[in-house]
């Protein structure tokens, strides 16, 4: 213990002895200087140039957000609820960058006016702005990103991966989107959407956010392996022809059931008041 | 033309006259010889389109390519589309041509046929009956009843071997109904690929199509431990759907409280009114609704039907979690999957 105390006496004496030399000031000033630099650099979560790119994106969505999304979901996107408990807009925080990009991406949001379901139209936003709506979503709480285009990339999908696709799409996706992925009904006047023509990047974003009524398939079950095989197989029937001739939307037998009884019975029906009428006639006497 | 009165309009006198047929008209065709060979020459080229279109059926089906790179045309496969048009127009262009031959060039008289009473004439009813009372009297089958009634014993006995040939249809069913693969211990799988779930690996409001970890399972040679028919038939009763929710929102029955994980809930995926697979989930309503029939269930309120011909809530099967953190049932399930049947226990929930 003394021992110690008469070091660290020893040091501080030569220190103090020092202290009045001429690169003092600087040399204290420029030691400090390295510290403070290289512990931000070792301690800080992003450089210092993409953190303020970050901010301005995040800024522009939040002056976004607040234009045009706050009245239904709060100006804190924390969600408002009406007087009876429901949600006017449910709140945004942690529903991560990819539900945004779904869901304003295909046009859904901002909504047209209340309804039992928001409806798929062309996107209001633009790219940019969507990315920048998506930034300040995201910095609200941790959820699911945007996926990379590799993760949902199907042109070398082979038929393997197309036909485990097709299994997992009748296990998981054809009790509601039909076996075409044609949509269907739901209660309520609600519908499950048809799958045609939906871009691969927001058929993974749907699985993997759950939009609306449709639940969440996450990443951890049904894997991104699984959830390109399922794209691909999409994306295979979309470019099938249809051997059979007309699909009557591929809704199975209603529309079918509907075709043969009204244009098929109806033009048997026709048939036969054809053949039994009355045929012309002349008044022409037989020669 | 000339047509015979009928007899029954002499019986009483209508208020207003019979006007009889009216007179016959010809045809175009049977006036007009130009009429006729244009007749002639419609059905002629109506049958001669028909061959024209059956030897296109021929040449289409060589012609188009089917199988992996099919020939298509606007979109259609057009193999089927071009075979089913063809042979199509060629039957309809005969029936066509048929028709008109008939409504043009074959004979065209009207004929009257009159409609007569349906019951036998009053002799030969009587008639009848003498025989049936005489043969009645002769066989004396009202005065011997020891011979009637062992006759009809012994016809009565015929069904006997009916009843007992029916039991090839056998044997019972035992617990088949009752019974399902799940046991204590068996993990949730998902569908398809097998892979085993934990409860972290579920996100609130998403949706498991989920099986027996038994399906998946291999013996040492490698083979499935249960395949073939056996393994459609314990699918049939063993899929499950499992869901998760927020916690709050489940209103756990009496007994069921420790049923689920984490707001991890698992049912079965067949419904109880005629046994369609369901996995038509809301997650913000969390119901549950079969696309065959309409039947809606609460899943966050223990499968309780809400709407629909189900008459049977959900049955639930009790989760808990393996040593090494994966998803397993604690039991069989607690009642019957599926439709209703004569034998089933019948309790409701609370």
């Amino acid at each position: 213990m003394r021992l110690t105390q008469k070091i660290s006496h020893r040091i501080a004496g030569r220190l103090s002895a020092g202290r009045r030399s001429r690169v003092a000031a600087p040399l204290v000033l420029v030691l400090g200087l390295l510290v403070t630099g290289g512990m931000y650099a070792a301690l800080s979560p992003a450089s210092a140039q993409t953190r303020t790119a970050d901010q301005d994106l995040v800024a522009k969505g939040r002056a976004l957000f607040l234009v045009g999304c706050a009245s239904c979901h709060g100006k804190n996107a924390e969600g408002i609820t009406t007087v009876k408990g429901g949600q006017y807009g449910p709140s945004l925080i942690g529903v991560g960058a990819a539900a945004v990009d779904f869901q304003v991406g295909t046009g859904r949001m901002p909504m047209a006016q209340p309804g039992p379901q928001a409806l798929r139209k062309p996107p209001v936003y633009d790219d940019a702005e969507i990315a920048a709506l998506a930034a300040y979503v995201a910095s609200l709480g941790p959820g699911p990103d945007i996926p990379a285009a590799s993760e949902y990339d199907v042109s070398n999908a082979s038929t393997e991966d197309i036909a485990r696709g097709g299994e997992f799409f009748r296990t998981n996706c054809t009790a509601c989107h039909n076996f075409a992925g044609a949509g269907g009904a739901l209660p309520r006047g609600r519908f499950a959407p048809s799958l045609q023509g939906v871009s691969e990047k927001h058929l993974y974003e749907a699985m993997l956010t759950g939009p609306q009524q449709m639940p969440v398939f996450g990443d951890q079950v049904l894997t991104p392996q699984d959830k390109r095989q399922i794209i691909a197989y999409l994306k295979k029937n979309e470019e099938t022809p249809n051997y059979g001739g007309f699909t009557l939307g591929s809704l199975g037998p209603v529309s079918e059931g509907l075709f043969a009884w009204l244009v098929g019975i109806g033009s048997l029906v026709g048939a036969a008041v054809w053949i039994a009428a009355n045929s012309a006639r002349s008044r022409r006497k037989q020669a | 033309m000339s047509v015979d009165k009928h007899e029954l309009s002499t019986t009483e006198t209508d208020p207003i006259a019979d006007p009889g047929l009216p007179e016959h008209e010809p045809r175009p065709t049977d006036v007009d010889d130009r009429a006729e060979k244009r007749a002639e020459r419609q059905v002629a080229s109506l049958f001669g389109l028909s061959t024209v279109f059956t030897l296109l059926f021929c040449v289409s089906y060589f012609v188009f390519k089917v199988g992996h790179h099919p020939s298509v045309i606007w979109g259609f496969g057009a193999s089927n589309v071009a075979l089913g048009l063809c042979l199509g127009l060629a039957l309809l262009c005969i029936g066509i041509g048929t028709i008109q031959w008939a409504r043009k060039l074959m004979a065209d008289h009207e004929i009257v046929e009159y409609r007569h009473p349906a019951a036998s004439s009053e002799e030969d009813r009587r008639a009848a009956l003498e025989a049936l009372a005489l043969g009645s009297e002769e066989s004396g089958i009202a005065r011997r009843p020891l011979i009637r009634n062992s006759l009809l014993g012994a016809v009565a006995a015929l069904g006997l071997p009916a009843i007992i040939a029916l039991r090839d249809l056998g044997p019972l069913p035992g617990d088949k109904l009752t019974r399902t693969v799940w046991k204590k211990g068996m993990r949730v799988v998902q569908d398809v690929d097998g892979t085993p779930i934990k409860p972290a690996d579920m996100e609130i409001g998403q949706l498991v199509n989920a099986e027996p970890a038994l399906f998946f399972e291999t013996n040492d040679h490698g083979e499935p431990v249960i395949e073939g028919v056996k393994l459609q038939t314990e699918k049939a009763k063993a899929a499950v759907i499992m869901v998760k929710m927020q916690p709050d929102d489940i209103k756990p029955a009496k007994g069921r409280e420790n049923w689920g994980v984490d707001g991890i809930l698992c049912y079965s995926k067949i419904c109880t009114h005629v046994g369609c697979p369901i996995s038509l989930w809301e997650q913000q309503t969390h119901h549950l609704l079969c696309p065959c029939h309409q039947s809606t269930f609460d899943l966050a309120d223990n499968g309780r039907v809400i709407f629909g011909p189900a008459a049977r809530h959900l049955p639930q099967l009790p989760l808990a979690v393996d040593a090494e953190g994966y998803l397993v049932a604690t039991s069989d399930f607690t009642e019957p999957v599926g439709p209703s049947f004569w034998e089933r226990d019948n309790y409701e929930l609370k």
